[in-house]
């Protein structure tokens, strides 16, 4: 197997040091006293800082020629079950662990402030966010992938649940629930797996093997469970919507920028290499929901009176997107999918942080409660104008060269779907720009005014986010050339082999049988 | 007929178990200050492990077995024995029970487990259960002066006299069907005479099943469960949600894949119904209770149904992860239990969930402590439940019984919306008033082992694992 990954040549084992340096900081910090707020903040900006820039050569000694597995690194793990602890990364993954170690700088920087309560414990779950999340897009074994991604519920049900809104329990425990039921019908799915395959987890072993169309069929809705509950997809969506409005700044910029993207990189990494002929057979039903989400979610978006809830639905909306682009299974859709991803991720985590930095001022997120801001704190509506129109796809920011792509590939699957996801840009347009007009024009609300601008540590912040929309939306090339290999090889292997037309009828007569 | 003196040393371990046992209770005579028994509990019971670690053999013709099986289901039990006493010995003297007999009871009840565990012969097996149970019933009533501990203990009496009674008579049923009570004797009787499809064998293999059930707390035979385990010192419920459990499925396992071997379709068609039950009612009327007691006493049925996947696996790996859950079980089981316990104090029960509001404010590391263990029970992984779960789903799904590890799964996933409660009242809510933790270095010891375990097991659980594939390796 190992002639089928490179092994990490860097000096020292980077994607392990990404993944336990946040962790070991995060046990740095259980020895701090509790009464020592500040210096629990700065070693949680440290920390992160720190493992931001070893995450560098990841982007820089990347090769982008080749679809194989890079920086790996191989250990005997759990020999009693044939668990390795295997990492690795190829052009479909390395972008997230870019955007999971700068965004949780960012989100320690928007937390500075806002965060008054068990600080210690706040920078304790982020870190460890962190760690797990890395972990997630870094394993190329299913149960160590499977390990951090249930091993995530535990930080992020504690962010959510201890520094959330004031709904933030009832929040905190459906987002645990929903991802849990999903993750363990995922588990069976595994398991189901490594018996077929001959008792391994190793996935690129698994991906060498065929597995009959039926199995496939029901491994399929295994992992939908999974995937479809994290993106989040229509018709279980409906956790994010809460999650996003009642978590912390913090977590619902992690929510928004890497947890969701989970999901989609699960269809990517495991469904459609895996599950190939499946996959290509549940294509309409695929559309179809992505579909739905792209229009529905849009369509809610214009009747929200709260901020946050606003823009966690036009996440069901982007993602559907993003989904679109996966399961159009052509070059266009896909590339458009992953860049979707991280533009969504740039542009909504951005949304959620400037969101965060007006909240802690007016402590509220009731659209009506502002009005006339772009008069009071000019800087930070400019910015906001930035997300806005990255978030509607004007050319020349990042939202137009993702959406675009995933038009163009939608369109090549299947017309209607193209067609039908272009006018959810429309509603897009309307719903962001309008709410853009409520919250900066119009008359200055008197709840607004005399707020102060934003100041220095916001608009480092902001400013990373604003850098990737113009470099993504003018030279996309940068990002799309880290995944062109990566994703024809997986496109390749998802269109060989047989044709099975979609029929769950007669599936479950089969299984019954 | 000359007098044989059968071979002692595997049953050295029992022997030294009794006589300790016995000198604890003479000891409790002379001896006044009552830590000092408890002290002198567990280096006997290291004692015992000692002597364990040489025992392998058979001996009484049969009858007696230990073997790599009944090796580490003893483990289980000196590992219960040490972790219940060292939770004991602050809580009894608050609930004001002081007395010595206490720890020799436990020894006596653990003395029955571990004959339990090498039974080879149902009159044997019979023999250790009653000795177990009669002293755990003791020990369920031990706060004399309260109520409901009475009520715990009468009830643990009537309804496991009546799973005695059931195992007696499968027992005689068998005993009258083959003409022995040997297992292996048993086994190879229905094979020889091809009696698998006997109704009297049925009947008889449903008897035990019954009685077993009981033991292990199974639906729709767990009724005592909630009250005794409520009602019940907390030290002893943390006991009995291990130990007796632990000693149940070692009996069920030995009779069910020995004696039984060749009906495993038909008795796996008994226990499918009754796991499924089993979790379903453990889990969903955990959900609403508000006693964390009786909360627990319901997830331990619930982690009974879990369990019993492994054996209706039949399987050595289905076996092997048994042995394994039932270890992890103790650890987390009574860590969670030191936790309840240390919110008992003078005057204040501390057994109410709502007890726990803000608990992460007051006392961050017991919180924290807690919050392990109930994910842990949740089986959300690095700890060491998930490791536990995991080999048990993955040797039902090994043995074709996916669609019921489906059902497990959905079962364990609703079981996370109790277990998260608490760390919610810990973590979310703020303290109403200042519970006052009852600590001492034998509970702060308990607690360091328990938890390090769990987090140990959940990241490097090649060690257990092996040993208890090992440990079945023989059977």
């Amino acid at each position: 197997m190992m002639e089928q990954v490179i092994m990490n040549k860097l000096g020292f084992p980077i994607l392990s040091t990404l993944i336990f340096l946040p962790i070991a900081g995060a046990a740095l910090l259980l020895l701090i006293p509790r009464a020592k707020e500040s210096l629990a903040k700065w070693v949680g900006l440290l920390v992160s800082i720190a493992a931001f820039i070893l995450s560098i050569p990841l982007f820089t000694n990347f090769d982008k020629s080749t679809h194989l597995m890079q920086f790996a690194e191989r250990h005997e793990w759990i020999p009693a079950w044939n668990i390795t602890y295997y990492l690795g990364l190829d052009g479909i993954s390395v972008l997230f662990v870019l955007l999971s170690t700068l965004i949780t700088i960012l989100c320690v920087l928007i937390s500075w402030n806002a965060i008054k309560t068990k600080v210690k414990e706040f920078y304790i779950s982020i870190l460890i966010m962190e760690g797990a999340m890395i972990g997630v897009f870094c394993s190329l074994d299913f149960m160590l992938f499977y390990l951090f991604w249930e091993a995530m519920l535990i930080p992020m049900y504690l962010l959510i649940g201890v520094w959330g809104g004031p709904n933030r329990i009832y929040a905190a425990v459906k987002f645990f629930l929903y991802t849990l039921v999903g993750s363990v019908l995922m588990l069976v799915g595994i398991i189901v797996l490594y018996f077929y395959a001959g008792r391994t987890f190793d996935i690129l072993e698994l991906m060498t093997k065929t597995y009959p169309y039926n199995m496939q069929f029901w491994l399929f809705w295994a992992f939908f469970a999974a995937f479809a509950v994290k993106v989040p997809m229509f018709p279980v969506h409906t956790w994010l919507p809460d999650a996003h409005t009642e978590a912390p700044t913090a977590g619902s910029v992690i929510l928004a920028a890497v947890l969701i993207k989970m999901g989609a990189y699960g269809f990517l990494r495991f469904s459609l290499p895996l599950l190939p002929e499946a996959s290509r057979a549940m294509t309409p039903v695929m559309l179809t929901l992505s579909v739905i989400a792209i229009i529905y979610g849009a369509v809610i978006c214009l009747a929200q009176t709260d901020l946050k809830r606003l823009i966690a639905y036009s996440s069901v909306s982007h993602m559907g997107f993003v989904t679109l682009g996966i399961f159009a299974l052509n070059l266009q859709g896909m590339e458009g999918g992953i860049l979707q991803m991280i533009n969504h991720g740039v542009v909504t985590g951005a949304l959620f942080l400037s969101i965060g930095a007006i909240y802690d001022r007016t402590h509220t997120r009731q659209i009506a409660d502002y009005g006339g801001v772009a008069s009071v704190m000019p800087v930070y509506a400019t910015a906001f104008m930035i997300f806005t129109l990255a978030s509607i796809g004007l050319p020349a920011t990042n939202g137009f060269i993702g959406e675009f792509l995933i038009i163009l590939g939608g369109f090549t699957a299947n017309q209607w779907a193209g067609v039908l996801a272009a006018t959810g840009i429309i509603i897009g347009a309307g719903y962001m720009l309008w709410l853009y007009q409520r919250v900066f024009f119009m008359e200055v609300n008197p709840k607004v005014a005399g707020l102060n601008d934003i100041d220095a540590r916001e608009i480092i912040t902001l400013l990373p986010m604003v850098l990737l929309i113009f470099w993504i939306g003018i030279y996309p090339n940068t990002f799309l050339g880290f995944m062109h290999e990566s994703v024809r090889h997986l496109l390749e292997r998802v269109n060989s082999g047989g044709v099975h037309e979609m029929n769950i009828a007669k599936n479950i007569a089969e299984i019954l049988k | 007929m000359p007098l044989i003196m059968p071979d002692l040393r595997p049953v050295m371990p029992e022997i030294v178990m009794t006589v300790l046992a016995l000198a604890i209770l003479l000891a409790d005579l002379v001896i006044k200050r009552k830590e000092t028994i408890a002290f002198l509990s567990i280096v006997g019971v290291a004692l015992v492990t000692y002597v364990l670690v040489g025992s392998m053999g058979t001996t009484f013709n049969g009858m007696f077995l230990s073997d790599g099986y009944s090796m580490f289901f003893k483990l289980i039990f000196m590992l219960n024995v040490i972790l219940t006493v060292l939770i004991s010995v602050k809580y009894i003297v608050i609930e004001k029970v002081n007395f010595g007999e206490y720890y020799a009871l436990i020894l006596f009840s653990t003395l029955g487990m571990m004959i339990m565990a090498s039974a080879g012969d149902l009159i044997v097996l019979y023999l250790g259960l009653e000795l177990m149970a009669l002293s755990t019933y003791i020990l369920a009533g031990f706060i004399r002066y309260d109520i409901k501990s009475n009520e715990a203990a009468m009830k643990y009496f009537l309804l496991g006299a009546f799973a005695s009674a059931f195992l007696l008579y499968g027992t005689s049923m068998i005993y009258g069907l083959t003409g022995t009570t040997d297992l292996k004797a048993i086994s190879a009787y229905i094979v020889a005479n091809g009696l698998s499809n006997n109704p009297v064998l049925m009947l008889s293999m449903i008897l035990f099943a019954v009685a077993f059930s009981f033991k292990i707390a199974a639906v729709p035979f767990h009724m005592w469960a909630p009250d005794a385990y409520e009602g019940a010192p907390t030290s002893i419920t943390a006991f009995m949600s291990v130990g007796p459990k632990a000693a149940g499925f070692a009996v069920l396992g030995r009779v069910f894949l020995v004696a039984f071997g060749s009906v495993r379709i038909e008795w796996a068609a008994v226990l499918i119904p009754i796991a499924i039950l089993t979790m379903g009612v453990g889990n969903i009327v955990a959900l609403s209770q508000t006693n964390i007691k009786r909360m627990l006493a319901y997830s331990s049925i619930a982690h009974a149904g879990y369990i019993l996947l492994g054996i209706i696996a039949g399987t050595s790996d289905g076996m092997a992860s048994v042995l394994n859950y039932m270890l992890i079980y103790a650890f987390m089981n009574i860590g969670a239990f030191a936790v309840v316990i240390m919110l008992r104090s003078e005057g204040f029960k501390g057994d109410n969930i709502s007890d726990y509001e803000g608990l992460a404010k007051t006392h961050p590391l017991a919180a924290a402590l807690m919050l392990v263990f109930m994910f842990s029970l949740t089986g959300i992984p690095p700890t060491a439940g998930f490791m536990g779960k995991f080999y048990v789903f993955m040797s039902a799904i090994n043995a074709g019984y996916t669609w019921v590890v489906i059902i497990a799964v959905m079962f364990s996933a609703i079981s996370a919306y109790f277990y998260l409660r608490v760390v919610m009242y810990m973590y979310m809510k703020e303290p109403k008033e200042t519970v006052q933790l009852s600590t001492s270095p034998a509970i702060g010891l308990a607690l360091a082992i328990t938890v390090i375990a769990v987090l140990a097991i959940g990241i490097l659980p090649s060690a257990i694992v092996n040993f208890a594939r090992n440990a079945v390796a023989g059977f």
